[in-house]
């Protein structure tokens, strides 16, 4: 499989603070690749390098086969771009700024345009002030995605739309992923990356700390198991991997991490199961195991 | 029983107190500086009628020459009594008015639309906060602003009588105190803070060019009286002291704050009373370049800013011819104007001065325009346009064409307007148009260096680029004061504009020019070498 984008070892720095700290991310032709991280852990920084907006003090990028700062304007004909925080001119309307970033690409899709604004029920004939923010998303959306780009580069595309609104968004990054368009997805919404991504990269404080498809993350974490046995349980607390066990008679409430499931089951079965729940691990676990290890820092940091 | 504390009771002015020591904390330079420039050239006026006109004879010579031309009349009215109190009430008197005004409305909607329309004012609305407060704690601001300058007028003037120096005061302050509440109101009416601010100096042109009329055309006189900066002017400060005319404006003032009030009361917050009117749903076919965008994104100001230079420039065409009998026969004045930068002749003395203005004007335009770069990168704008296909040379090219090109404008109806009204009333239409096109066009590379300045810092140190207004201004004040204060040539050479031939009068030489181009060049070269090297802000 062809490689979009890959980046190895990125650092920059602003001032003393090191927000890109050797960070590595790798996107393959094709793919909706999910980029996880709590805020400030350098999404946003690591996007506008790909873009050539900011130059990278150490590290490489590729972006496209190029160097995304020298040949930023022939690269940026390939791509298109959603920035997390849409601001737009005033005095614009949104159909206007549309087209105007689309020709400015080389080129926007008419009948793609219509039936966007369509399905996103944009009104383009808002001047940019009187949008609402995720108004102002939705023209960003619908300039991206009515681009022919082979690459789309998204930023927290979603954080100002309703429920509704990032259902159709959610189906618009489906059509693109058939349509064979690789997408790079920065986002903090877990379920949206869940249902949309095939592989995902979690980074904090400027490096990466997990990268795999969702099965290969899942392995790494913790099933939960409620089982109601035949009798009390016995030797479960002793098997490997098994954590947080809470025995009530002959119920038995655990965590097990997921390599060793098979094992923990094979014990229940033993004694006999009469009713077994049991739940894989959400991203949203994953996430947040991450999360807890910068909390638990945090709180070691002497104030 | 337990007993909870009553909650105050919430009127729609709760908060305003707050808010008035934000509005105060966060003016705290602007006001002064505005105080500050009002009071110096007032006191910089009486200063140099004091040293100009010494005898009684003298003054009444002036007092004739101002009262008999119209063109003086439609710009500063008449002049009621000839000591140097009176010339100075009657040459800063309406002009004052209006930059008072100005002060106020800017200050009056950066507190209430301009909050609004960002959104903070719903932060802050969400908080202990009346209706009325935001409002109410603005208007206070531009009112104690707008005292503070009466006061000081006052003191300041008072050796020159008192009854005089308080009219004077009262007349500035009841200017500010109008004008806030025109501000107030123009905020209720529409969306948009510029628009607001439009709307408010508008009035301002308006007021000043209803009373221009009345002053200067025979028989008219009851259109003075139309005019809120009329009202003002009828005090008559050392000619009368009529009082009683400030009553005008305040019960205007009075009035237009009652309907700004009834106005909040109809509308919803961030909404005004005039719906935005729609945009295209496609854009047009020429929107596809970054010139084409920056074109559309500063034609607004290019326009409004080439109609100021336009009426600006009739007018001292209008003037020149009666500049001769204005100053006659006084040494001291000849003196002046011509160290202010002529050779000779007095008419070319007062047009040279006046294009060095203009010039030094056309030069702040071009770095305005230049520095919304600065803007747009500040504002995030600039990142899906530089995310697209195109380079940033491109993107700084669009806004920087503008600025140059617009600054040419600016020079170029400056000539066209003066040489109109000054080729008619000498009758030279085909000699003087020309002539003057060729004294502005001459300014052109001096008027160019500061834009030139503003895209070297954009490019080089972006956090700086808004140096270049103070470079700007400081070659605007050594054109303007430094002939007054007799400057040293060194001093005066840092200045672009001292080096340019000054025409009419002078000898053209074109190495100058040549060298100016070039360092015009150098710096913009700076500027894009910086661009292309550094981050984006984000």
């Amino acid at each position: 499989m062809n490689t979009a984008l890959s980046v190895s070892g990125l650092v920059k720095t602003f001032g003393r603070t090191r927000a890109l700290d050797g960070l590595d991310l790798t996107v393959s032709t094709g793919e909706v690749h999910g980029f996880l991280g709590p805020n400030g852990a350098g999404k946003s920084t690591t996007i506008r390098v790909l873009l050539g907006l900011m130059r990278a003090d150490g590290g490489t990028a590729e972006l496209l086969g190029g160097d995304p700062w020298r040949d930023a304007t022939a690269l940026h004909r390939r791509l298109a771009y959603v920035p997390g925080d849409v601001t737009l001119w005033p005095s614009l309307s949104g159909g206007e700024v549309i087209d105007l970033l689309g020709r400015l690409r080389g080129g926007l899709d008419a009948r793609r345009r219509a039936e966007l604004l369509d399905r996103f029920e944009l009104d383009p004939k808002k001047k940019g002030r009187a949008y609402s923010k995720g108004n102002r998303q939705k023209v960003a959306l619908v300039a991206a995605l009515a681009s022919d780009a082979e690459l789309l580069i998204l930023d927290e595309p979603t954080s100002g739309l309703d429920p509704l609104m990032e259902e159709v968004f959610q189906d618009c990054v489906k059509e693109e992923r058939r349509g064979g368009r690789t997408v790079l997805l920065s986002s903090h919404i877990l379920s949206e990356v869940e249902s949309l991504c095939d592989r995902v990269t979690i980074i904090r404080k400027g490096r990466t700390v997990e990268t795999g498809t969702l099965t290969e993350l899942r392995h790494l974490t913790r099933t939960s198991i409620h089982a109601e046995l035949a009798g009390p349980p016995n030797g479960i607390t002793a098997l490997p991997g098994v954590h947080d066990v809470q025995v009530d008679g002959n119920t038995v409430r655990l965590e097990v991490d997921t390599p060793q499931l098979d094992a923990v089951l094979r014990q229940l079965t033993q004694v006999g199961v009469r009713g077994l729940v049991s739940q894989p691990p959400t991203l949203e676990e994953l996430f947040l195991r991450h999360y807890e290890e910068e909390l638990t820092e945090l709180e070691g940091t002497p104030r | 029983m337990s007993t909870l504390a009553a909650p105050r009771p919430m009127s729609s002015l709760t908060g305003t107190r707050s808010l008035l020591r934000l509005g105060l904390r966060r003016d705290r330079i602007m006001i002064p500086v505005w105080i500050l420039a009002l009071l110096s050239s007032l006191f910089s006026t009486l200063g140099g009628y004091r040293g100009l006109y010494k005898t009684a004879a003298e003054r009444q010579h002036f007092a004739d020459g101002a009262n008999g031309n119209s063109s003086t009349l439609a710009f500063y009215g008449p002049l009621h009594d000839p000591s140097l109190g009176g010339m100075t009430a009657w040459r800063m008197g309406a002009l004052g008015a209006a930059f008072v005004g100005v002060m106020s409305v800017l200050l009056v909607i950066r507190h209430t639309r301009a909050e609004e329309e960002e959104g903070r004012l719903e932060l802050v609305g969400a908080g202990v906060v009346g209706r009325r407060a935001a409002l109410t704690a603005a208007l206070l601001v531009a009112v104690l602003a707008a005292l503070a300058l009466g006061v000081l007028v006052m003191l300041g003037l008072a050796s020159e009588g008192v009854a005089g120096a308080v009219s004077t005061g009262v007349g500035w302050a009841a200017a500010g105190i109008l004008f806030a509440a025109v501000g107030a109101v123009a905020a209720q009416v529409t969306e948009n803070a510029r628009a607001a601010r439009g709307i408010g100096v508008g009035v301002i042109a308006a007021a000043y060019l209803l009373r221009a009329a009345g002053d200067a055309t025979e028989g008219a006189g009851w259109l003075t009286w139309l005019s809120p900066i009329g009202w003002i002017e009828q005090i008559r400060p050392y000619g009368g002291d009529r009082l009683w005319a400030a009553l005008l404006p305040l019960a205007a003032a009075a009035l237009l704050i009652a309907a700004a009030y009834a106005l909040i009361e109809h509308r919803d917050l961030g909404a005004g009373l005039l719906a935005p009117r729609p945009g295209p749903a496609e854009a047009a076919p020429g929107l596809r370049s970054p010139l084409a965008l920056a074109w559309r994104l500063q034609s607004g100001s290019l326009y409004g800013w080439a109609c100021g230079f336009l009426v600006y420039g009739l007018v001292v065409g209008g003037i020149a011819k009666g500049i001769g009998d204005l100053v006659g026969g006084n040494s001291g004045t000849n003196d002046l104007i011509t160290k202010m930068g002529g050779q000779s002749g007095l008419v070319d003395a007062f047009l040279v001065t006046c294009i060095g203005l203009m010039s030094a004007m056309a030069s702040l335009y071009g770095v305005q325009a230049a520095l919304r770069l600065r803007t747009e990168e500040g504002l995030q704008r600039v990142e899906p346009l530089l995310a697209t296909a195109v380079g940033r040379v491109r993107w700084v090219a669009g806004h920087l064409l503008i600025a140059l090109a617009g600054t040419v404008v600016m020079l170029l109806v400056s000539g066209l307007s003066i040489g109109l009204t000054y080729g008619a009333s000498v009758g030279d239409l085909g000699g003087k148009v020309p002539e003057l096109l060729g004294a502005v066009l001459v300014q052109t590379p001096a008027a160019w260096v500061a834009v030139g300045i503003g895209i070297a810092l954009f490019g080089l140190a972006p956090r700086f680029s808004p140096a270049a207004w103070a470079v700007v201004a400081g070659f605007l004040l050594l054109g303007q004061l430094g002939p007054v204060l007799d400057l040293g040539q060194a001093v005066m050479d840092l200045s672009p504009f001292t080096h340019v031939p000054k025409l009419p009068g002078g000898t053209m030489d074109a190495t100058p020019l040549i060298v100016l181009t070039a360092i015009v060049a150098a710096l913009i070269a700076a500027g894009l070498y910086g661009i292309r090297r550094r981050d984006i802000a984000t």
